[in-house]
């Protein structure tokens, strides 16, 4: 009997091969900026507990392996996950001295690797199973409520993240609501201004090119050249019209991020509005004057939502992209998950950095599958096919 | 009435439709063949002014039709086209409610009217109102279309192309459809084709257009016979034309009083296919039965070979 193998399970075998033998689960630090000791995974967990990681990972490995069922994939991907999730919070534990506050414990190459592999192998046998939209959202609410309820029970409060977050929990919520609102509002802005242009550039072909050539141009600008061009622009205002500085408008702040964003999220939501609309079948339009719309009735009848799944995955392009270039803010003041990465670079501190770094990573990825869901179901294929 | 005259319409120097006139008949069918490029649609899209003519007038019942907004003056026109032109993203009965809902008529009107039209197409309402249009056959999203044409009860409906897309088969099936509701709800229809065919086999009257000339506006029979100009004689076809003119008269019309042997054909099939049978099962004559499945006489090959002989001018 030939025994085939699937290609991505040898991939996640080599990768779990090299984070078990090869390289360190966890890293131990006697404060929060010294060099740290690597910790095998069978040094960084209790005796009970590296033995059992272990086993899951190497079961999990081995149906990944061979061509088995989606669905059991899945599960053991998933069962690798947890285990990982709960057991790096268990190093935590195990590696901390009684007692000791300034010992800090994060997760290492190994646990980040292993992360890794299994993410993928899910990530694949979830899509073999072409899932749909509805499901996809519920898998990602089923995957936030673990990490909520694993983060909420504490078995992770030793970890150096999470350490970092106790320090500056107030601050962090405050961050995170800054970097929501400048991520949210400035695609909201780039959707209220950038559709109508997007209509405009459809109807008028002259405008078409030069707004595409001029908004292409703004995506070149390096965010932190485009923050300097416009600390000049927006002190003048803030110094020169009655009421700007009030609603908080000045050269630096949250105010030239949220302009940059801004400015960053048109062209996608541009180019995409013109060929959504471009690409509304000429039988529809010809139809939709023939039976006597007005051009009003044309545009929102039939236009716009034949072009609409397409509009809808700029403004996915524009929210996943912009969580990310929130971060940038922080440079400027403009604050943000960002805040939390350039102080944790400033003082060497990994930890911080990740504080910044892993919620915005998460958040981002979090926007993508629900947008991606969205796009799906908003698209006439896929209206009622399988129903 | 749709009464065209002197129409012109120019793209910069190119002349489409050249002076155009021609008057069309209530409750009839004229169909506007010709080439592409010949002007054809161009002239019928100038009824409902989708194209706007650069001179000349057309008159529907007598009203210039440039009295009302384009877009009030098309919500009562019908108008369907090739490929049905369906909207992707509305069910099937959305579709035909489009016209009645524009003109605002009530919910309760517009589904009766919904329902109404896909039972006279044939198509259950409760299986294919809720559908949307790829879920459909061909056929069936042609059949939909003119039902979507025909929602708001016009008494003119532009077809352009309308059976372009279809197999041979549900084409012949789908113009069958056409006569009987013309014949059922009267309405007048102008229909633009490529294929002589079809023009012969559904018009009252012919338009041939070349070049944005409206070469010869006749009736099939007239065409047939005397073909104004080569290129109308060329578009007829020569090789099939005493065939074509039999398939425009009834095999009724051919009887002859007499018996004859085997299978009957119906009164109601044209000549051209009685001739087909004649010729096919090699016997000299075959019995005609009427509706009821009465022996009326029977037609002969040699009645029907005369029959198809050019008539004298």
């Amino acid at each position: 009997m030939v025994v085939r193998l699937d290609k991505l399970g040898v991939v996640t075998a080599l990768i779990t091969g090299y984070a078990v033998a090869g390289a360190p689960f966890a890293t131990f630090r006697a404060n929060r900026i010294v060099a740290g000791e690597p910790q095998t995974l069978l040094a960084a967990l209790p005796s009970w507990a590296g033995p059992t990681l272990l086993t899951i990972v190497a079961l999990a490995v081995i149906i990944g392996l061979f061509r088995t069922p989606s669905t059991l994939r899945l599960a053991a991907s998933f069962a690798a996950l947890a285990a990982l999730f709960l057991l790096i919070g268990t190093a935590a534990e195990h590696l901390t001295p009684p007692g000791n506050t300034y010992a800090r414990v994060s997760p290492a190459s190994g646990f980040w690797l292993l992360l890794f592999a299994f993410a993928l192998l899910a990530a694949d046998s979830l899509t073999r199973l072409r899932p749909t939209p509805l499901i996809r959202i519920l898998v990602l609410i089923l995957a936030g409520a673990f990490i909520g309820s694993v983060l909420v029970s504490g078995s992770w409060d030793k970890l150096s993240i999470l350490k970092e977050y106790s320090a500056r929990a107030d601050n962090f919520w405050a961050e995170a609501s800054k970097h929501v609102t400048l991520a949210l509002g400035s695609l909201a802005a780039a959707v209220i201004i950038g559709i109508p242009l997007g209509i405009l550039c459809h109807r008028v072909q002259k405008l078409r090119a030069a707004v595409l050539n001029v908004l292409n141009i703004v995506q070149t600008i390096p965010s932190i050249a485009l923050f300097g061009i416009m600390i000049a622009p927006l002190g003048w205002i803030a110094a020169n019209v009655p009421g700007a500085a009030e609603i908080g408008i000045k050269g630096i702040g949250m105010a030239p991020a949220f302009v940059a964003l801004f400015l960053y999220s048109l062209l996608p939501v541009v180019a995409n509005t013109v060929v959504g609309l471009a690409g509304v079948p000429a039988q529809a339009n010809d139809a939709a004057r023939g039976v006597g719309m007005t051009e009003r009735q044309r545009l929102f009848r039939v236009e716009f939502p034949l072009a609409f799944p397409v509009i809808l995955t700029g403004v996915r392009i524009v929210l996943v992209q912009n969580i990310g270039l929130a971060t940038i803010a922080a440079l400027i003041g403009g604050g943000g998950f960002g805040v939390f990465v350039f102080q944790g670079i400033g003082q060497t501190a990994m930890d911080l950095v990740l504080l910044g770094a892993v919620p915005t990573v998460l958040l981002a990825f979090a926007a993508a599958i629900i947008l991606d869901a969205a796009v799906e179901l908003s698209s006439p294929a896929h209206s009622r096919t399988s129903a | 009435m749709i009464e065209i005259e002197n129409i012109t319409k120019r793209y910069g120097a190119a002349t489409v439709v050249n002076n155009v006139s021609l008057v069309v008949e209530p409750r009839t069918v004229t169909v506007i063949v010709g080439t592409s490029g010949s002007g054809k649609t161009t002239l019928m899209r100038m009824i409902n002014r989708l194209v706007e003519p650069t001179s000349g007038i057309i008159k529907l019942d007598g009203e210039d039709n440039r009295t009302l907004p384009g877009y009030e003056l098309r919500r009562r026109i019908g108008y369907a086209i090739q490929g049905h032109g369906l909207f992707p993203h509305r069910t099937v009965a959305q579709n035909i409610a489009v016209v009645p809902e524009l003109l605002s008529w009530d919910k309760a009107r517009i589904d009766g009217r919904v329902s109404e039209l896909l039972s006279l197409f044939q198509l259950d309402p409760e299986t294919f109102g809720p559908r949307y249009p790829h879920e459909l056959s061909g056929g069936q999203q042609q059949r939909i279309g003119v039902a979507r044409a025909l929602a708001a009860e016009p008494n003119v409906l532009l077809m352009d192309e309308p059976f372009g897309a279809l197999d041979p088969v549900i084409r012949s099936k789908a113009q069958e459809d056409l006569l009987a509701i013309q014949k059922r709800f009267g309405t007048t229809i102008i229909l633009v084709t490529h294929d002589m065919e079809e023009a012969i086999h559904l018009g009252h009257k012919i338009a041939v257009m070349d070049g944005g000339n409206l070469l010869q506006y006749a009736t099939p029979a007239e065409i047939l016979a005397n073909p104004a100009t080569d290129f109308v004689a060329t578009l007829v076809g020569t090789g099939d034309r005493p065939f074509r003119f039999l398939s425009l008269s009834p095999a009724g019309d051919a009887v002859e009083p007499g018996n004859a042997e085997g299978e009957a054909i119906p009164a109601s099939a044209t000549q051209r296919d009685a001739l087909a049978e004649l010729l096919w099962s090699g016997r000299p004559a075959l019995p005609v039965v009427n509706d009821a499945g009465k022996a009326i006489g029977r037609v002969t090959v040699e009645g029907l070979v005369k029959r198809a002989s050019r008539p004298a001018a």
